[in-house]
């Protein structure tokens, strides 16, 4: 109950993109945070908010979740903007210039690219999350990590692990709020004082929290054992991936995007 | 019937534990299959450690464990683990998978079933525990009693002979204990398992067909529920609830009513009642 | 110290696409004294409503009076520490909130907080122990060493040291067996007493309303759905079933002795009033 944040929430739906092999999604979201860097003029970004608009319409969620997620960030992104535009290659037409300050034609140019990078990476990982369970998003880590089983790394355990961790997030949220609440009530102010005061406020709430955890984990690993868990070997698999058409087609459509793409840029 | 399980002379001592006093003190009992068979004694008697014990979660000092003919060691430990189930008392720090499903097929995952026989017994378990609807849904957002339904149905997907239910239903609103308490019934009913429910909640002993008294890591008694509830108000001590005709009993007493010794139920003590009053 | 919400509404993350409305529209006091039951389903905003009455959350609408404070949605969250001395919080599974390295300075952290001295807090926590029913030499022992049962009444201790004027319990005997949910239970209606405290119980267990309570507030879905005494709320068990809400042993068993025949001037509530009225229709005694 207690974040604002949308970066990181699933929003449950049906679409094709939800619909997406968790796999395709992850590895196509960092290529495409990839050859975003192949852009450098209007038409090539032109191309690019077409594509990652057409996905998020695909996607049917709501436009205000996108919007949302840039905004937390939204000073990040104009602090290193404000630096590409005073600091950066000067070129063109130069309307101010004080020391080593200087506002240059390419460098607006070049500060509202840098803009529109980070506002597509944010859309483009905003949509994966937003349609992903995380759940599927560490079966897809663990997909991807199967080739280091070579080198004895406990890719199941590592698996199992990340997918308990995801699973009591939000057990432990609210644990955090209880713990809060209670130590409130005994006239603790969270967020006040000074920085040696707010560390202190921390105590009662960290201790508790730890606690806690260890007597879950403790009851949670008694639970799996009593039920027959003896390490990752030898089980076998409830949940499978299955790659689809859907997701061939959405490969097919980046390879497009990225001769499109390069085109753009060689003759644009 | 046959023995399902079968315990002689248990001693248990936690290792941690700085005292040579034992947790439990010679400890016999057994159970025959199909028997539905609770464990009471006030908090701290011992109970849970010694259902802990009967699947090797604990390992005692001395004494014999034989679960369905097998003898509890090293070796047969993941074999009697597969007959057991067991459910505990906090539905959260059990839930070991991301969704419902996911839960209920852990414990077939663990034992390599092939997925295409676990697809159909988890669908089979969710709809015997009335689940089916949450399949897809994250532990987050289930209530307690839910929750506990999930856990059972972890059960009847892995079709264990016996069943352990460790204060299962003590963390849950009275809605959410009456759901579970009907589960377990109807879990009973289908199949000719065997339950050995440890707890405090008067309904659920109600329910078993015979009732140990653990009291500081000893067997001090056992009988019938009828026989164990004439105690009357001497149940608190043994970490029950009174059962309600009992409590009317010791209130009409002190109205200086009159009232049979016998264990009545509820039906039976207004049958009492209303004879009573109709013949005055 | 009485309680009074006038309009309250409350909505969690208000103005997001997760915005969910918890309280519509809640009227209804706290009266200074009382022992008062706050009953409802698992879900019908039980525990936000309880979060208001020392402002741990401040109402998205309406005011909530707070003995002589006011808290608005517009009240800053500076000076609500003095308040929440006041109305000391017995959340749901206390024994978590435990962190000190001895039981003698959790329960010496509450005052401490509210300004008194290493001493007199210590001080307060010795005489809090002994309240609670357990034995001084716990004080230097650490909370983690104790048993369940003992954590819980340290935790009590920890909120009764602040001394407060109102004390609000949220399902204090969860997960205790039934001589440990008695011996709470009996403990709380003592300390009632002899501190004068005005007592707001959160509970499922209608047999402990039907006991100790002497007003009942019912609410679901976020609303107040019906307030009074408990002699008042369990006349309806209907609407009470409705409401996904149980009635005492007593009143479910009189139900079905009135089934059989058998007449009652008024429902009885518990086994006591029960008996009585058994025993007046049978002349007495039947020796």
């Amino acid at each position: 109950m207690m974040n604002k944040l949308i970066f990181g929430r699933y929003i449950p739906g049906d679409s094709v993109i939800h619909r997406m092999d968790p796999r395709a999604k992850l590895l196509l979201s960092f290529y495409f945070i990839g050859i975003i860097f192949i852009a450098n003029n209007w038409a090539t970004y032109v191309l690019l908010f077409a594509f990652t608009l057409l996905a998020i319409k695909l996607s049917g969620v709501k436009w205000s979740f996108f919007i949302n997620g840039v905004k937390p960030l939204i000073w990040l992104i104009l602090f290193t903007v404000i630096l590409q535009v005073l600091f950066s290659a000067s070129g063109g037409t130069v309307y101010f210039k004080w020391g080593i300050i200087t506002i240059s034609q390419l460098g607006l140019v070049n500060g509202v690219y840098i803009f529109c990078r980070f506002v597509l990476i944010i859309f483009m990982s905003t949509l994966l999350t937003l349609t992903t369970p995380p759940l599927e998003l560490s079966d897809a880590i663990e997909y991807i990590l199967m080739p280091l089983k070579v080198v004895h790394f406990p890719v199941y355990e590592v698996a199992l692990m990340l997918s308990i961790a995801l699973r009591f997030v939000p057990t432990l949220m609210d644990e955090t709020e209880k713990i809060m609440n209670a130590q409130r009530a005994r006239g603790v102010d969270f967020g006040e004082g000074n920085i040696f005061q707010q560390m202190r406020a921390i105590v009662p709430l960290l201790i508790p929290l730890f606690v806690s955890s260890f007597n879950r984990a403790e009851d949670l690993a008694t639970a799996m054992e009593a039920r027959g868990y003896q390490g990752g070997e030898g089980r076998s698999k409830y949940r499978i991936l299955k790659w689809q058409a859907r997701d061939t087609w959405a490969t097919l459509a980046f390879a497009v995007l990225t001769v499109a793409l390069v085109g753009l840029r060689l003759y644009v | 019937m046959s023995q399902i399980i079968n315990v002689e002379h248990l001693n248990y001592r936690y290792p941690q534990q700085d005292t040579d006093a034992l947790t439990l003190t010679d400890v016999s009992f057994s159970v025959a299959a199909g028997e539905w068979v609770a464990i009471v004694g006030h908090n701290g008697s011992g109970k849970s450690t010694l259902a802990k014990n009967l699947n090797g979660l604990l390992a005692p000092v001395s004494g014999q464990i034989t679960i369905d003919g097998q003898v509890l060691s090293e070796d047969t430990v993941w074999d009697i683990r597969r007959k057991i189930g067991m459910v505990f008392q906090n539905p959260d720090n059990q839930f070991v998978g991301a969704t419902v499903a996911d839960d209920v097929a852990f414990s077939l995952e663990n034992q390599g079933i092939p997925r295409e026989t676990m697809l159909k017994r988890v669908d089979e378990a969710l709809a015997q525990v009335d689940m089916s609807a949450f399949k897809t849904r994250e532990p987050a957002r289930l209530s307690g009693g839910q929750k506990q339904r999930v856990a059972l149905a972890g059960m009847i997907a892995a079709r264990p002979k016996i069943l352990i239910l460790d204060e299962a239903t003590s963390m849950l609103d009275p809605e959410g204990r009456a759901e579970v308490l009907a589960t377990i019934r109807q879990m009973k009913a289908d199949s000719d398992l065997t339950v050995l429910s440890i707890t405090h909640d008067i309904d659920e002993a109600a329910s078993a067909n015979r009732v140990l008294v653990v009291n500081d890591g000893q067997l001090v008694e056992e009988g019938t529920p009828a026989e164990i509830f004439e105690h009357g108000p001497a149940l608190i001590k043994m970490g029950l609830d009174m059962p309600y005709p009992e409590r009317l009993k010791a209130a009409l007493k002190r109205q200086g009513v009159t009232v049979p010794t016998t264990y009545l139920t509820e039906k039976g003590m207004a049958d009492w009642l209303w004879q009573l009053i109709s013949n005055k | 110290m009485a309680i009074d919400f006038k309009q309250v509404g409350f909505t969690y993350q208000p103005g997001t696409p997760f915005a969910t409305q918890a309280l519509t529209d809640i009227n209804v006091t706290i009266p200074d004294g009382s022992y008062t039951a706050l009953i409802g389903h698992t879900g019908s905003g039980k525990s936000t409503l309880l979060q208001h009455l020392n402002a741990l959350l401040k109402p998205t609408t309406g005011t909530v009076t707070i003995g002589d404070r006011v808290i608005t949605p517009e009240t800053s969250n500076k000076d609500l520490k003095a308040l929440r001395q006041h109305v000391g919080i017995v959340f749901q599974f206390p024994e978590s909130q435990l962190f000190e390295e001895t039981v003698a300075k959790d329960i010496a952290f509450g005052p401490q907080n509210f300004g008194a001295s290493e001493a007199d807090a210590l001080k307060t926590a010795a005489d809090m122990l002994a309240l609670v029913g357990l034995d001084a030499e716990l004080l230097d022992r650490s909370p983690f060493d104790l048993s369940g049962g003992q954590m819980r009444r340290v935790a009590i201790a920890g909120v009764l040291a602040m001394a407060p004027q109102v004390l609000v319990l949220d399902e204090p005997t969860a997960g205790l067996d039934p001589q440990g949910r008695l011996e709470m239970m009996e403990m709380f209606a003592k300390l009632r007493h002899e501190r004068e405290l005005t007592v707001v119980l959160v509970t499922h267990q209608m047999d402990d309303v039907a006991n100790y309570a002497d007003h009942v507030i019912v609410m679901d879905q976020g609303k107040i759905a019906k307030t009074g005494t408990p002699q008042e709320i369990f006349q309806d068990p209907q609407w009470l079933a409705e409401h996904h809400l149980g009635l005492p042993k007593t009143t479910a068993f009189a139900q079905q002795l009135m089934a059989k025949g058998i007449q009652f001037d008024q429902l009885p509530l518990t086994e006591d009033q029960l008996a009585q009225a058994l025993a007046h229709q049978l002349g007495g005694a039947t020796q």
